[in-house]
Formats: C-alpha cells, sequence, structure tokens
C-alpha cells in the first residue's frame, strides 16, 4: 500500500511573539477566529486537497494540541491506513535530541514516512490563516518535473526585505533566493509549504544529517540549489495570513469582522473543521448588543460587544463593554467591566467594573519585541479583580487580587506575571 | 449497567402540520442546535446505558442522516452501542409497526438476546434531563412490575397526553388516555418513559402478540392496572414534549431562559448532539439583537428580537424577526417583517415580504 501524498505538519514551536497566549501551548493550538486553533486551517487544507495522511510534529507544550487534534475525528483523520499520527520526539539508543530544525524534526521522522511508500511529501507549518488546495500546487510540482516546489505569494515590495524571497524565472523556476534582502529583486515571498519529491527529500535529509539545527529554508533548499536541482516556486494569489505576532494575530481576528471578510468562513467551499464541542445557540440578553461581531455558541450576552470576536462560553454581564477584542472560550467578564483591545486568553475571569486597555500606549517593560503595540493581553485562566484599571501594551498572567494593583491601576506597558505563570 | 435502553422515535403526527411532512417528531430541530432525540439519548449515555435501539419508521430518513454516527452520544462501542430499528420484511412479517408494542414484538430477538435484567423504553420526542439510574433504584425498591416517570404540570392539553390518578404510594390507579373532556387543572401526566424488568417485558410482548394487540399503553398497561403494581417516578424538573405546533414554539422560546439552558447545556452531565462545521454567528454593524438565540453560520444584519435562530440563517438589511422561530438555512431577506411565524428550514422569505401571524394560530412558513 502506498500514498500518494502525505504531509507533514511543524506543530513544536513555540511562538514565542505570541507571548503570554502561547505561555500553557504550541503555537498552531492557540484559539483563533471565536472557534478555530491555528493548526485547524493546514490540516482542513490537507483533507480538503485530498491528503488524508498528516503527521504533526510537536515539541513545546503538546497537552493542547493532542486533546485537539485526539484521533482526528473532525477532520475525517480517523482512518484505517493513513490519518493522523502525532509526532513527539522520543529517545533512542545512543543519540537521542529534541528536534533542533524543521529538517530535523522531519528527518527523525523517516520511518514513519517510509511506512507509505510516498511519491510526495508536502512540509507545511502551524503559523497561518489560509485556504489551499494542495492537490492543484501538486499538479504544478508534477507537470513542472520539479524536485522541489515552494509555494510562494506576492508581498507589496516595502514590504519584502521582511521575508525570505524567491527569485524565479519566466517558467517559475527558482533561480536564487535571498533571506530578508535589504534591496530586494523581487517581492514573491516564501510562505514555508514545501514539496519535495521523497526520493529527493530523504536524500537530502541524509546527506545534510549531521547539519546541526538542519532547517528546510536555511540548509536543505540553498543545498539542493547548490547542485543545480529543480527548484521551482507555486503562486499562490489569496488570502494568507502569517499570525505569528500579537499585532498580526489580532488584526487577522478583526479582518473576521468585515461586512464581507477577505477570509470567508461562511462559505460552504472549503470549509474549516475543527474539535468543538455541542453548545446551544449564542444568547443576546434583552439590553444586550452584539455590532460587527462574531460570537460563539453558548455564549451570553448581556451587555455590549462591537468589533469583536468571542469565542464559545463567553459571558459579557450587564453593562459591560468590549470593543475591538479577541476573547477566547469560556472567559467571564463581570459587570461593567470595560475592554478596549485586548486578546484575553480561554476561560479568564474579568472581575466587575474592571478597565481594560485605559491610556495611551507607553513601551512594554516585559518584553518590547513581544509586546509592542496597544495591545493589553490578558493569560489562559487568569482572574482580573473587580474596579481595577489596566492600560495598553500590559501583559497579565495568573490569578491576580487586588493587592498586585498598588492604587488599583496596572500602567500601560506594565505587566504581572504571577508565578506559575510564564511570560 | 443494568439495563438496555429502546427509544421510540417512529411516530409521526398531523399535529406539527408540515414541520413533520418531512421529517420524524424525533428529528425535530430543537433550541437552536439540538434535535428533540437528542434528550432522551444523552440521557441514555448519560445514565451510562450503553446499549440503545432506536426504533424508526415515520420519515426516519432524518433521523437516520442525525444518527449516521454514534459517536456524539458516545455510543461508537465493540460492545453494545446504537442500534436502528427499522421496520423490515422477514418470512414471518410483512407488516410496518402497528402500533408501539408491534415495534417491539416485531424486535424480540433484540430484547431476547440482550443480557441487561431492565429495558428503560423512552419516547424520541421528550425534552427532559433524567438519571434513568434513578428511575431503577425506585423501580427495584417499591417492588413494582412497571415503573413509569409522570409529571405533574399545571395547565395541560389532554387531548395528547395520558392523565393518571396515583395512590397515596404513587401506585396508578387510573388512567385517562388523551381524553377530550376532561376539565382544566393541574394533572398528572405520562412522560411516556418506562421501566420494566426485561423478562417481565417479554413475557407481556409475547402475549400481546398471541392476542393481536399492538399498544404499549393501551392494550398493556392500562387493563392491567388493578392486578399489576405499576408506579410513577415524579420528575421534578423541566419536561416538555414538542408533538404540536404551539407545544414546539413554546418550547422552542423555553430556550431563551439562561437558567434553562444552564440546566439542560453547562451543568454536568450535559446533553449532546451531531457536531457541526459552522463557524460563529455573525453580526453585522447593523444588528439589532434582543432576547434571541442565535445559531452558527448565521448572519444577522436586520433586528430580531424574542426569536430562536437555528444554523445558517440570514437576516437581511432593515428586516425584522420578532416572536420568531427560523429553523436552518433559513433566508430572510431585505426590508423583511416576520412576526409570530415558524420558517422552515431552506425556506427564502424574499425582500420586502411582511408577515405577522396570530400568536394563538403560529403559522409554518416553508
Amino acid at each position: 500500500m502506498k500514498k500518494q501524498m502525505i504531509a507533514m505538519l511543524l506543530a513544536g514551536g513555540q511562538g514565542s511573539r505570541l507571548g503570554a497566549l502561547t505561555q500553557g501551548m504550541a503555537k498552531p493550538a492557540v484559539a483563533f477566529g471565536g472557534k478555530y486553533r491555528i493548526i485547524d486551517f493546514p490540516l482542513s487544507n490537507c483533507v480538503n486537497s485530498g491528503v488524508d495522511t498528516v503527521g504533526v510534529l510537536t515539541q513545546y507544550r503538546p497537552l493542547q494540541l493532542n486533546s485537539h487534534i485526539g484521533i482526528g475525528i473532525p477532520w475525517d483523520l480517523d482512518k484505517q491506513f493513513g490519518g493522523v499520527t502525532i509526532l513527539p520526539p522520543y529517545e533512542r539508543s545512543g543519540d537521542s535530541e529534541w528536534y533542533t530544525g524543521t529538517a530535523n524534526a522531519i528527518y527523525q521522522n523517516m520511518e514513519f514516512m517510509e511506512q507509505y511508500n510516498p511519491d510526495y511529501v508536502l512540509i507545511l507549518s502551524g503559523d497561518h490563516i489560509y485556504k489551499m488546495d494542495y492537490e492543484d500546487m501538486l499538479a504544478r510540482h508534477v507537470s513542472a518535473g520539479a524536485e522541489a516546489t515552494i509555494a510562494v505569494m506576492p508581498v507589496p515590495w516595502d514590504e519584502a526585505s521582511r521575508y525570505g524571497i524567491m527569485i524565479t524565472d519566466d517558467e517559475g523556476r527558482i533561480t536564487d533566493f535571498e533571506e530578508k534582502p535589504k534591496n530586494p529583486r523581487s517581492n514573491l515571498a516564501s510562505m514555508g509549504i514545501y514539496i519535495f519529491n521523497f526520493q529527493t527529500l530523504k536524500k537530502e535529509l541524509q546527506e545534510l544529517s549531521t547539519v546541526p539545527n538542519c532547517d528546510f529554508g536555511m540548509h536543505v533548499i540553498p543545498h539542493i540549489h547548490r547542485r543545480g536541482g529543480k527548484l521551482y516556486s507555486y503562486q499562490f494569489n489569496s488570502y494568507w495570513k502569517d499570525v505569528g505576532t500579537l499585532g498580526t494575530y489580532w488584526e487577522a481576528n478583526m479582518e473576521l469582522t468585515d461586512l464581507v471578510p477577505e477570509f470567508n468562513l461562511y462559505e460552504e467551499f472549503w470549509q474549516i473543521y475543527t474539535s468543538a464541542e455541542a453548545y446551544p445557540p449564542a444568547y443576546i440578553a434583552e439590553g444586550g448588543k452584539a455590532e460587527s461581531s462574531i460570537i460563539g455558541d453558548g455564549s451570553n450576552i448581556e451587555g455590549s460587544v462591537k468589533h469583536s470576536v468571542l469565542g464559545a462560553n463567553v459571558t459579557v454581564a450587564p453593562g459591560a463593554k468590549v470593543r475591538d477584542s479577541v476573547i477566547m472560550n469560556g472567559v467571564t467578564i463581570g459587570e461593567g467591566a470595560v475592554i478596549r483591545k485586548a486578546i484575553i486568553a480561554e476561560n479568564a475571569v474579568i472581575g466587575a467594573g474592571a478597565h481594560i486597555g485605559e491610556g495611551i500606549f507607553a513601551t512594554s517593560r516585559l518584553d518590547p519585541r513581544v509586546y509592542n503595540n496597544d495591545i493589553t493581553v490578558i493569560g489562559a485562566g487568569s482572574v482580573i479583580p473587580e474596579n481595577v484599571t489596566i492600560g495598553k501594551n500590559v501583559a497579565v498572567i495568573g490569578k491576580t487580587t487586588a493587592e498586585d494593583y498598588p492604587n488599583g491601576v496596572l500602567e500601560s506597558g506594565d505587566y504581572i506575571v504571577k508565578k506559575g505563570g510564564r511570560a | 449497567m443494568k439495563a438496555v435502553g429502546i427509544i421510540l422515535a417512529g411516530g409521526s403526527t398531523n399535529r406539527l402540520q408540515s414541520l413533520t411532512a418531512r421529517r420524524a417528531v424525533a428529528a425535530m430541530p430543537l433550541a437552536g442546535t439540538y434535535r428533540s432525540i437528542d434528550f432522551s439519548l444523552s440521557n441514555m449515555s448519560n445514565s451510562g446505558v450503553g446499549t440503545v435501539a432506536v426504533v424508526t419508521q415515520y420519515s426516519s430518513r432524518s433521523l437516520n442522516i442525525h444518527l449516521s454516527s454514534s459517536k456524539w452520544w458516545d455510543f461508537g462501542r465493540k460492545q453494545g452501542g446504537l442500534y436502528l430499528l427499522n421496520p423490515t420484511i422477514t418470512p414471518e412479517n410483512a407488516h410496518w409497526y402497528r402500533g408501539t408494542a408491534d415495534a417491539l414484538i416485531q424486535n424480540l430477538d433484540f430484547i431476547k438476546e440482550r443480557h441487561e435484567p431492565y429495558v428503560i423504553v423512552a419516547s424520541g420526542d421528550g425534552v427532559y434531563k433524567l438519571d434513568y439510574n434513578q428511575v431503577l433504584e425506585q423501580h427495584a425498591a417499591s417492588g413494582a412490575e412497571v415503573t413509569i416517570v409522570c409529571k405533574r404540570m399545571p395547565e395541560v392539553d389532554t387531548e395528547r397526553f395520558g392523565v393518571l390518578q396515583l395512590d397515596e404510594n404513587n401506585r396508578i390507579v387510573s388512567w385517562a388516555e388523551k381524553q377530550t373532556d376532561d376539565p382544566h387543572g393541574e394533572k398528572i401526566i405520562n412522560c411516556g418513559i418506562y421501566v420494566i424488568r426485561r423478562r417481565h417485558l417479554i413475557q407481556m410482548l409475547e402475549e400481546a402478540a398471541r392476542e393481536d394487540k399492538y399498544h404499549l399503553v393501551t392494550d398493556m398497561i392500562i387493563p392491567h392496572l388493578s392486578e399489576t403494581k405499576i408506579m410513577a417516578y415524579m420528575l421534578d424538573s423541566y419536561w416538555n414534549n414538542i408533538a404540536s405546533v404551539e407545544s414546539y414554539f413554546a418550547c422552542n422560546k423555553d430556550f431563551l431562559d439562561p437558567q434553562l439552558r444552564q440546566f439542560f447545556f453547562k451543568e454536568y452531565p450535559v446533553i449532546h448532539t451531531k457536531v457541526d462545521d459552522n463557524p460563529p454567528a455573525k453580526f453585522n454593524s447593523s444588528a439589532r439583537v434582543s432576547n434571541s438565540l442565535i445559531a452558527g453560520g448565521s448572519i444577522i444584519n436586520g433586528s430580531v428580537t424574542d426569536s430562536v435562530l437555528f444554523k445558517k440563517v440570514y437576516v437581511g438589511d432593515r428586516s425584522v424577526v420578532k416572536n420568531c422561530i427560523l429553523l436552518d438555512d433559513v433566508y430572510v431577506g431585505d426590508d423583511v417583517v416576520l412576526e409570530n411565524c415558524i420558517v422552515d428550514n431552506k425556506a427564502r422569505i424574499s425582500n420586502g415580504t411582511h408577515m405577522v401571524g396570530d400568536p394563538e394560530n403560529i403559522p409554518i412558513l416553508s
């Protein structure tokens, strides 16, 4: 038995630039769009593209990811031959190691791939929101006679220097590439999505097996290029969003509330699947308000919600106001609380009368590389006491009490990380 | 588990008018994201009943689709699990199910092959939450031959229910089945949930088969009240039956009460249903929603008040929906006024439609 193409989904990264959101889970497990987790997008793309064998490589804090994926039922990936398999790092006699790089992680799972004797292997990451037909990319890979195909996306020229840029000829063959070039020669950015001929991949990974932190972009692709191997690009021209920073994560969520969102979850075609429980519908009480927002099942809205994304089972008490915010599953917002431009992670409890996102921006004292805009982030399971005021660009992780807030205030740029919590 | 479950879900009723033209009563959508059979089925699963048979007949396709996978109720098991008992032609029998007892008689093999000492027979259209173990305990302790779950109802349409009289020990002493001339007032009614020793049920069914009797209540229970100890188990939490347009409308609206949703869907153990893949409900900038349930996949532009909107409902610009039940996939265009209506699934209400129904006689649009 064999599979034409199997997918290997790299889901082991922490995603440290998501700050408090990835304190307890890997980036691909972070909630998105009121119902989903980031990994649902590449996983759903796989099944919608007819790829029914997916290895999910986990490493950083995999609990949430493992329980989300389970045996793959929501994606119809519970299969007799194929389906989804979680691939954590494992111990061997002698040379055990963690996954040290993207290519190294794949190399350590050679046995898994060989079980399916595939012609092609699709390499994916769990960091992006997009809908893509990998079958179309495979058709392009096959017709070009490529050894490896890299999905690329045209980006605005002035942003090109932030990406890995591919320079291609008229046929789409990659002639050169540059990592974050100062003066880009092309605006085609690599999306981190690769199709390899399995035999090519196997040979390359074996040859590079001693390279420390072996990475596709840094080592494997340059190696194929140097020996004159056939590298092709596959141009993708639809919605694709990296949600690797708090700013882009917030933005991508907010875009879903547009009248006609560019990334439309409401189309029948190319559905996104997720593991969710059944809940009753969202309830908007008399006196409650929901405008320019998406609100998950089981939520009870007695206050007012505007331009926000709410997950399942969120409670917004009477008099509370939620504006420009992402509120994840199970969050409770107390009476009269005011939330502005915040990301509040799962099951956090916001006390009555608390104000979040007040004042003006100040540089983060916790980590300016992560917290560098006016979004305030409340970690999963955190507790905010009643009537405190929290500024902009703040991170709160853990169960806080009134004593944690001198004069009842946490200034912009400040943070609280309680014992056991991690920034 | 000491009992096997049987859910009677084959019935039809003309009291639901066109709503049951294409679906079984047990497949009626409820509370925005559920179907009526979810309640009995979840109660079985939550009570630890490992083997459940669903008896279907009338418009069974709707129900079969809902039950296409038993995993949502945790019945996807190697041992036990969910059985669908559809009417079938055999060398001995070429009849449809001619009544509730006949449905069981035709599946006597299934009942005989089980090993559990008790059988719980429940209807597929009751809306309630009940740990059947409590009924079993009372059943065993009281030495009853049959225990029937009953509910005290303040005001009830006696035409639709069996009205019972109990003695001081909760033994059922008289039974008026679906009578018209009963005066109003508080009544004790039959909820259609029976607990009985399996061997006793087999005996009763064999006897009924010999006498060509087909009905559980009228042929097998009522005639034997005097010589058989038939006890009532009094249910004191919410119970409703949706088998008429008025009760269907009212029951859906009952779920606008947050406490009732808390009881059914958030307090452990909860009612389960088939999980869908709809995105969360979307409220655009002109949406005005008050005291309403809006299920996943819905998009709201207009105003919605005192209503239940099921999955993937669209409400257009400037439209006003008030005191309505809109089932799955209903499309309401722009500038529509809908009041006091039930709109059946997939109906399209075109732009500018104005429909104000009589609240005493809710119309069904399809």
